[in-house]
């Protein structure tokens, strides 16, 4: 997404608009113990209530076990990380140390040379910052907050405390502790009663060194009749040195609200991406996850909706795209816990040259969740011998006055479509391409026009040289 | 020298030989209609030609306007003016009608970075989509997703008037369809064939003669058991009608038997061979 500056505003100024000027004094080292946690929360001069949960969030990540249960992700060494780097640390990269691949793939999704930089954390991205400028001003007549969540931590303390942990609690999962203990940046966002904001509030308006760490915190709070759509990520990929991206995000549907999280992460392929994400929905309210997963070395993200009050509405939608040594296991829970309760998930897997790609879910419904209905479809895409795809659905029933629906298909890009599109002319690439495009077309017909554009194009990329 | 040259074709599926020997020669402008019972190999024929993976070919040659047809893929195979209305179109589900059109009609016209401008497309589909009598709705849908069997079936009509062949194999297009969609289909065509002026030639592959009433071909040919065994004019498809497949099966045997004994025959009058 190409942003410039039309507004004839001069990008310097507002260089560090929203940056908190002091610099730190700490010293960065790599592992992860209390005195680490002690130090990050100093820095950030938080409250002492998040010191505190900070540090009981690590003693809990220290006791769980790794989960098991899913990709093997015994390599992780969380004693090989840096659980902190100074903002100003965190730029020091030079664009001749980013790889060719990944500067070859930027050239060809035609991001603008200063995004590029920034994608690679070989720099800031100016010109984004002072569209963003403009945006929030209009966002803060109508009482919309939108800060990163280190910013929202002091400016708006009592907002964040009220609702900070109470989706996503440190106890939830090894991971979630962890983000726990030593989050940073990620956004909040605070939708007051009855406000539509009409702009997707996009995270990468606001992109600075903070939003995109490797232990994001995102809260987002719709108050009863409001609506927002947050999209964060963008197609291109991002390349880190960082091996793990553990982020957590807790959303909070009030009555009639509704509530839409669009995500599009391409990280590079030697990531972990390992994601707690979670919504809760209110009396009438309605949340939406779309996640795309391209990029990565591991996935595991499960976006989820507790539906805790009648007539709650859930949609997940989520596609994985699993290359060369990648293993992407995305999926989605929801929790009926209330009668007349509706959710939907779609899930769509595309898996090739050896990788691995699936959908791992959960329907739960609760006794007395009556007049519920749940429907699942996931689509697994294999587009050579060698790759994989695994599908592991999980139903919990306890209530008998509910439909439930639940279908799979596994298929293989057949020899009669493509030969049918290269009867027409379309070269066997072309149309591999098209067959790919066609099957993730229900998602990205969801995403706003630039999104689906360049997921497109990526998807084409990741595509190149299938067909011999 | 005709466009498509077809000689000894033999070709087939996993061990079975389907096509034992076909020879057909058709050029531009002509209508030839190819008939035969279930299983004769009409469609095996037209699938190779069009170059279906699924058949191999184990003898013989095609020749399109003199070069190697068989050497090419399918796609370059289209982009040269070969096209076939399938029997059984697959369907390619979350891709429009329309973004396939224009992506076809575009490498057939050899846009080659780019696609054919969206405002000329819409006109030309639009053009098209009247003279057939087809519903615009149609293009917005996926294709061949959830069409009926006559949607289908126009639909491939569709994309034969946009591809504007050269050459065009249709698969039994008129089966499954009732006697109103014949016509519609076939004034289709008869208007291709008409703006066409001596610019397209046409394989009708048919099991019944009920099409040709409305299509006319120049030459009839009948199909048995992997050989043409019958060529004629337009009568030979009335005399079908009236006989049925049996007679030609009956005749066919006999002339099995001679061929068994004494090699290659070919029979004057009705031309009717068998070619060893």
């Amino acid at each position: 997404m190409a942003v410039t500056n039309q507004l004839g505003i001069d990008p310097d100024k507002y260089k560090w608009g929203f940056h908190d000027p002091e610099k730190y004094v700490y010293k960065s080292r790599k592992g992860l113990d209390r005195e680490i946690v002690e130090m990050i929360s100093s820095m950030k001069n938080e409250p002492e209530w998040m010191r505190a949960y900070r540090l009981h969030s690590l003693e809990h990540f220290q006791q769980r076990p790794m989960p098991v249960w899913g990709a093997n992700l015994a390599q992780i060494d969380f004693n090989d990380i840096y659980y902190y780097l100074k903002p100003t640390e965190k730029k020091e990269r030079s664009w001749d140390e980013v790889p060719e691949n990944i500067k070859n793939t930027f050239e060809k999704l035609g991001i603008p040379e200063a995004e590029r930089k920034f994608l690679a954390g070989a720099g800031a991205q100016y010109e984004s910052e002072s569209v963003y400028h403009n945006l929030k001003e209009e966002w803060e007549k109508l009482g919309v907050i939108f800060l990163d969540t280190d910013s929202a931590l002091r400016e708006h303390p009592d907002i964040v405390r009220e609702y900070f942990g109470t989706v996503v609690p440190p106890e939830d999962n090894k991971l979630a502790a962890l983000n726990s203990a030593v989050w940073s940046g990620g956004s909040f966002v605070y939708v007051p009663a009855g406000v539509h904001v009409d702009i997707p509030l996009q995270a990468y308006f606001r992109i600075n060194a903070q939003n995109m760490g490797q232990f994001e915190r995102t809260l987002i709070i719709c108050e009863p009749g409001s609506y927002v759509h947050y999209v964060e990520g963008c197609t291109a990929p991002i390349y880190t040195t960082d091996s793990l991206h553990s982020a957590v995000v807790e959303i909070i549907v009030k009555e009639g609200a509704r509530c839409r999280y669009t995500t599009i992460q391409n990280w590079s392929t030697n990531t972990y991406n390992l994601v707690t994400k979670r919504a809760v929905a209110y009396r009438d309210a309605t949340m939406e996850w779309i996640d795309g997963n391209l990029g990565s070395k591991i996935t595991m993200k499960y976006p989820s909706v507790y539906m805790v009050e009648p007539g709650a509405k859930a949609e997940i939608l989520s596609v994985a795209f699993a290359g060369r040594g990648q293993h992407q296991d995305p999926g989605g829970k929801v929790i009926h816990a209330a009668p007349h309760t509706q959710s939907v998930i779609v899930s769509k897997s595309i898996a090739k040259d050896g990788g691995r790609a699936g959908y791992r879910g959960l329907v739960k419904i609760y006794s007395g969740a009556n007049g519920s209905k749940s429907a699942v479809r996931c689509d697994a895409l294999i587009l050579d011998d060698q790759s994989r795809s695994d599908t592991y659905p999980t139903m919990e029933i306890d209530e008998q006055d509910v439909s439930i629906t639940h279908e799979a298909t596994v298929s293989k890009v057949s020899d009669e479509q493509l030969f049918y599109l290269m009867s027409r002319g379309v070269k066997a690439d072309e149309a591999m391409n098209m067959i790919v495009r066609g099957f993730v077309e229900p998602i990205v017909k969801e995403l706003p026009l630039e999104y689906a554009v360049e997921l497109n194009r990526l998807i084409a990329l990741e595509m190149e040289g299938s067909v011999g | 020298m005709a466009d498509l040259e077809i000689k000894d074709l033999t070709v087939q599926v996993e061990d079975k030989v389907i096509l034992k020997g076909a020879n057909l020669t058709l050029s531009k402008g002509e209508v030839h209609a190819l008939m035969g019972p279930n299983g004769s190999g009409k469609s095996t024929l037209a699938n190779v030609l069009m170059g279906n993976p699924f058949y191999q070919v184990v003898k013989g040659e095609v020749l399109y306007k003199g070069q190697d047809l068989l050497a090419m893929s399918p796609d370059e195979r289209a982009r040269r003016g070969l096209f076939i209305a399938f029997q059984y179109p697959v369907s390619i589900p979350g891709v429009t009608m329309s973004s396939f059109l224009r992506t076809a009609v575009s490498a057939r016209r050899g846009y080659d970075k780019e696609l054919m401008p969206v405002g000329e497309f819409q006109k030309l589909l639009k053009q098209k989509m009247d003279e057939l009598k087809i519903e615009p709705a149609i293009v917005s849908r996926y294709v061949n997703e959830g069409f009926s069997g006559g949607e289908k079936k126009r639909a491939e009509i569709l994309q034969m008037a946009m591809l504007e062949p050269e050459i065009a194999i249709m698969d039994e297009t008129d089966s499954g369809l009732d006697i109103d969609s014949v016509k519609v289909v076939s004034d289709g065509v008869n208007r291709m064939l008409e703006r066409a002026k001596g610019t397209m030639g046409i394989l009708l592959i048919t099991h019944y003669s009920r099409i040709l009433h409305f299509i006319k071909p120049s030459y009839v040919h009948v199909m048995f058991d992997g050989r043409f065994v019958v060529s004629g004019g337009p009568d030979l498809a009335e005399e079908l009608e009236q006989s049925g497949y049996e007679g030609i099966k009956a005749q066919f045997e006999v002339i099995a038997a001679e061929v068994q004994a004494e090699g290659a025959v070919r029979r004057a009058g009705k031309v009717f061979w068998v070619e060893h």
